[in-house]
């Protein structure tokens, strides 16, 4: 961004400085480290000078907001226009609790709802099923059947909320409730809003609510956004997820990475099914993480925007420009929360937002500070999302666009993770794709890697952590954590028992043998979902129908 | 004459996917000598029993971040107890609230170990406590 003339100006001024006024204090002083690493163990240098940005070309590599390659924004006017959503994942115990959190949360303010379903759910067992015995309602709603469903959006008009689920390998079903509970309340499927997470691949790499192999897994994935590009028009078919990579240990680089290796397996898989990259591809979302380091989290941000757009534009050659955005939910990074001092995890939480605000999301969710003790209470849950409120309308990191962009340091750190996601994605297609790297364990073993270092500089007190290895202090067992009541299993057995006595189970056999056809023939299966969930066959059930014809995923372990 | 090895399995009971710190330990513990069996996720009681009968365990830990320890850990105890592997310690960690630690204890199980433990104290209690 400077002249020849001028940069080498700037190099000399530097070399005397070094020499001179720095050296003196080195020599007297010293720093208070050799090196100095980010969270993620990049190498922070003292200082940045335009020297480091020299390279950046700014109409190519940066550009304007809303334009290729989006380094800038998704958007041209971004929080001037309206701030980010603000959708705070919530989900436990039955229905009809969590209808009324969802009820109280968006009386406060909350602009997006975001169900979180209990283990069964995400398994696909229903809540009577033997594997199911003690995490009924346990990390979110107990849903079973379209009744539950109904129960869940009690009073909640389809029309009026957009709601994310975090579904993965059967995200057919729950996506196929929805679609029939709008139809119930009369809003046409053209007029609905929201996601269902649907990745199952980071689902096999490091969450572990898989189902499916990953072949007939990647099937139904497809299917479901071939379903929706013609019938639901304004649903994100997916949220392609690093949050969970950076959960289980991953660094920042390698969040970014490894979540774009997925987005690259299930374009192509869209594309392999014979559909037009642009008109599928506007409709994939992402999903990452906020650590408490903002500049590089932001760094991540920018560089993710910029790595996607050209992958799409080049690998995929999208044309449509909104192909090409890499538009993201963000949550703050749960990992990073102690149970030690919880109090602290505010200012942890509210770190990570404004990292997440100034790196330019389009909806996040902020963690509560008791959630390494619990599942959130109420309180805990305003304080997360007043925290947004307060980054939002308190801090200016909204008046502007990419306020960030321009500074020496953030530009080289964006370059620097570009390129480590470009050295990712080249080694992971010299593997032979994603599926053969997750397959060979490639990519879980980068990750445990990187975790595994993270722990020992914990221990080796290398890296300090507030209460955890520096400024401990002798604490009171927390109170008033949130329970969940242990009866709820034999509850909604129940409920199970009286359903299956009082569908009619002419059609919802007919239903079922409908699904199993389509599901072992090319056709794709979402309509004979959406026929199942209104006959009234169960999460379960439908899971049991695929478990029959597809098989079930055993993964190797990799230590 | 050197001390057999400690023979570990490390289980993840129920439906969790949370398994960061289960693999993290599984390493650990094999660096600090002790022979390793990781069992991947969703096991249930009955499934980490047979492994443990298997593998002649000599200690058992278990993983549980969604909330379910108080139903599955006192359960593998029992489930040891009833195929006589009375001798084989059983720890545990996770998010688990402080509350509980006393009611698991009393179930049976050595020690619990919460978000933030150092693991090299992890280690020591398990060769202070493993069976000889």
């Amino acid at each position: 961004m400077f002249d020849k003339d001028k940069l080498e100006e700037i190099k000399k001024g530097r070399e005397q400085w070094e020499k001179g006024p720095l050296d003196k204090v080195l020599g007297r002083f010293g720093e208070r480290k050799d090196v100095f690493t980010s969270i993620s163990g990049t190498p922070i240098e003292r200082l940045y000078t335009p020297d480091d940005t020299a390279a950046i070309n700014y109409d190519s590599d940066l550009g304007y907001p809303g334009e290729y390659p989006y380094t800038r924004g998704v958007q041209p006017t971004m929080y001037r226009g309206r701030y980010w959503t603000m959708r705070q994942y919530a989900g436990f115990g039955s229905a009809q609790e969590t209808n009324a959190r969802y009820r109280y949360l968006l009386d406060k303010g909350t602009t997006g709802l975001s169900v979180a379903f209990h283990l069964p759910t995400q398994a696909g067992y229903d809540s009577d099923h033997p594997l199911s015995m003690g995490e009924v309602g346990k990390v979110g709603v107990a849903i079973d059947s379209i009744e539950d469903m109904r129960q869940l959006f009690d009073q909640i008009p389809l029309d009026k909320v957009t709601t994310s689920m975090t579904i993965n390998a059967p995200a057919p079903v729950l996506l196929a409730m929805y679609l029939a509970l709008a139809e119930e309340q009369g809003v046409a499927w053209d007029k609905v809003g929201g996601t269902v997470q649907n990745d199952v691949l980071k689902e096999i790499i490091c969450r572990g609510q898989y189902i499916y192999p990953p072949k007939p897994t990647m099937r139904l994935t497809v299917d479901l956004i071939e379903f929706c590009q013609k019938h639901v028009p304004r649903w994100n078919t997916i949220s392609i997820s690093g949050y969970h990579i950076r959960e289980s240990g991953s660094t920042a680089a390698q969040e970014m990475a490894f979540t774009i290796a997925d987005g690259i397996a299930y374009t192509q898989a869209c594309v392999e099914r014979g559909m037009d990259v642009d008109k599928f591809a506007g409709r994939l979302s992402f999903f990452f993480n906020a650590f408490t380091n903002v500049i590089e989290e932001v760094a991540k941000f920018r560089a993710g925007r910029r790595y996607w757009a050209k992958v799409m534009k080049e690998r995929f050659s999208a044309k449509n420009p909104r192909s090409m955005m890499l538009r993201y939910h963000v949550q703050t990074g749960g990992v990073t929360l102690t149970a030690q001092q919880p109090l602290n995890n505010i200012v942890r939480v509210a770190l990570q937002t404004y990292a997440a605000a100034l790196g330019g999301c389009q909806s996040l969710h902020t963690n509560s500070y008791d959630e390494a003790l619990c599942l959130p209470t109420q309180e805990a849950v305003t304080v997360a999302l007043r925290t947004q409120q307060v980054v939002a309308e308190e801090s200016g990191a909204t008046d502007t666009i990419d306020p960030l962009a321009g500074s020496y340091y953030v530009e080289a750190l964006t370059d620097k993770i570009e390129a480590e996601i470009d050295e990712y994605i080249q080694k992971i297609d010299a593997i032979g794709g994603t599926l053969s790297a997750i397959e060979e364990g490639y990519i879980q073993k980068e990750i445990q890697n990187s975790a595994y270092r993270f722990q020992k500089e914990i221990e080796s007190e290398e890296r300090v952590y507030v209460g955890i290895n520096k400024y401990k202090m002798e604490e009171e067992p927390p109170k008033n954590l949130l329970k969940i009541d242990m009866t709820l299993g034999e509850k909604e057995a129940a409920k199970l028992a009286k359903l299956r006595q009082e569908r009619d189970n002419d059609a919802w056999q007919k239903a079922l043998d409908n699904l199993r056809k389509v599901s072992k023939s090319d056709e794709n299966v979402m309509p004979a979902v959406v026929e199942a969930v209104k006959a009234k066959a169960t999460v379960g059930e439908i899971c049991d129908v695929w478990r029959d014809v597809y098989g079930e995923y055993r993964p190797k372990e990799f230590i | 004459m050197t001390k057999p090895k400690i023979k570990m399995i490390v289980a993840k009971p129920g439906l969790d996917g949370h398994d960061r710190g289960a693999k993290l330990l599984s390493r650990i513990f094999a660096e600090a000598g002790m022979e390793v069996v990781y069992t991947g996720l969703r096991q249930t009681p009955d499934m980490i029993v047979e492994t443990a009968l298997q593998e002649d365990a000599d200690v058992v830990g278990l993983s549980s971040l969604s909330g379910v320890h108080n139903y599955f850990f006192p359960l593998v105890v029992q489930k040891l107890r009833e195929n006589e592997l009375d001798d084989v310690l059983v720890v545990g960690g996770g998010i688990i609230p402080e509350e509980d630690i006393p009611g698991l204890k009393e179930a049976g199980i050595g020690e619990i170990f919460g978000p933030g433990t150092d693991t090299a104290s992890i280690v020591e209690y398990i060769q202070a406590n493993a069976r000889d």
